[in-house]
């Protein structure tokens, strides 16, 4: 067993964990924070992604141990209260999720996309982004929809706080 | 996954005193071969010494001539890097072509090279462009380095540091990645030297992991085009066969890479 500590969602936190604890079961089971999924298990699937340090993660693919001291944003860190995350609300605007499963991975992953890119995501790179984020339910096309809308929201808020 | 301790070595003398001070130990880097083979019960190390917290072994530099990238930088940061898109594009281009954006985020050169799967595609490039790989001990091209499927010249407490690369004319590399797993199906490494020397190597076909080609190398070094190599196959007799494509398909693939990677050099 080993004191596993870092910040989630901007809180501190700490657990003693046995060293070959997955980050995903330290967050879901140590923190009670269920909102990031186990899909594949298999690192194919992305229902698992979380940040580690500002950079998208697979969750399932990493022990917690590594994440020993580092920054770690889940799903549940992103709203502001009871105000959406501007990517949560723009995949419930375009209906970018039936079953849901996949959606935590999904927003996480197109937070750190438009992160990276800013307002310069066209639709072809927002498809090669999600390569390793994999849903069975909506044909990929109003997730892409939603992650555009909102990297162009989040850009035109920015140009205007400048 | 079985039972392991788990250790963050702070440099490289601190990684190898914890991995010789073990009975059974594993180095980690990204951890993203080595932590799906933990949960599938494929390895099951009882240490673990994680050397993703040596400062040392990450950063990019050019030095007279050569690009040297530390063993512990990501396929991210060296898909992103200013300084690999100028000097080496098609490297830059190869590293944004491994797996996915949260696998690019962890894996790392040092890692991949380590492991060596015969269809990763860093091995294609150290091949083509001549790198030298300096371990905790020693130096070693590319080709010594290289020893086979999932084999390298690395001692079990051998650490790789860094690779550099002599700055190439040009370089590219095209890849058919397998559709669900993205590795390479096959994936082709061109690289024309400042001295005029052609070298070529593929990946992802072969039995024995990377391999160069001979023919190719010189009907380019005589004329640089696509058009050069179109006409030459290597012998399927050598290449991977399985539920993912005959070895005859992958020869086919092998030429079609190589003809797409010498009209992506220019």
């Amino acid at each position: 067993m080993t004191k596993v500590a870092m910040t989630l969602n901007g809180k501190k936190v700490t657990a003693d964990v046995e060293d070959r604890t997955l980050l995903v079961h330290y967050i879901r089971e140590a923190q009670g924070l269920t909102g990031t999924h186990v899909g594949c298990d298999t690192s194919q699937c992305g229902a698992c992604v979380v940040h580690v340090n500002g950079r998208a993660v697979k969750s399932c693919t990493m022990l917690a141990a590594q994440a020993s001291n580092a920054e770690v944003l889940t799903v549940e860190g992103l709203a502001n209260g009871a105000e959406l995350h501007p990517v949560q609300a723009a995949f419930r605007e375009h209906h970018g999720l039936q079953c849901g499963f996949c959606t935590p991975g999904m927003i996480m992953t197109a937070v750190d996309m438009i992160q990276r890119h800013g307002g310069n995501l066209d639709e072809k790179t927002i498809r090669h982004e999600l390569e390793g984020n994999i849903c069975r339910c909506t044909g990929y096309h109003n997730i892409v929809k939603a992650i555009k809308a909102a990297a162009d929201q989040m850009s035109a808020l920015q140009t205007a706080a400048e | 996954m079985y039972e392991t301790n788990y250790h963050r070595a702070s440099s490289v003398e601190e990684a190898g005193k914890l991995f010789t001070g073990s009975e059974d130990a594993k180095y980690l880097g990204g951890g993203q071969t080595l932590i799906p083979t933990m949960k599938q019960r494929l390895a099951a190390p009882v240490d673990l010494v994680d050397l993703g917290g040596i400062d040392d072994l990450k950063g990019i530099a050019e030095d007279s001539g050569a690009l040297r990238i530390g063993a512990g930088t990501t396929h991210y940061d060296v898909a992103t890097s200013d300084v690999v898109k100028r000097l080496i594009p098609g490297l830059a281009h190869l590293a944004a072509c491994i797996g996915d954006p949260a696998v690019r985020h962890m894996g790392t050169m040092g890692g991949s090279i380590a492991n060596n799967d015969p269809a990763a595609d860093y091995p294609s490039a150290l091949v083509a462009l001549g790198a030298t790989v300096t371990t905790s001990t020693r130096e070693l091209s590319a080709e010594e380095f290289f020893t086979g499927m999932f084999e390298t010249a690395l001692e079990e407490d051998e650490i790789v540091i860094a690779v550099s690369f002599p700055v190439p004319e040009k370089s590219a590399y095209s890849k058919y990645p397998n559709p669900a797993s993205r590795y390479a199906m096959a994936g082709v490494f061109v690289a024309k030297t400042k001295d005029g020397s052609v070298r070529v190597a593929a990946t992802g076909a072969g039995q024995d992991g990377v391999f160069r080609i001979a023919a190719m190398e010189q009907a380019l070094a005589e004329t640089w085009s696509a058009d050069a190599v179109a006409g030459i196959s290597v012998d399927a007799g050598d290449l991977l066969s399985d539920i993912h494509g005959t070895a005859e398909y992958r020869a086919n693939l092998v030429t079609v890479m190589a003809k797409r990677a010498v009209a992506a050099a220019g």
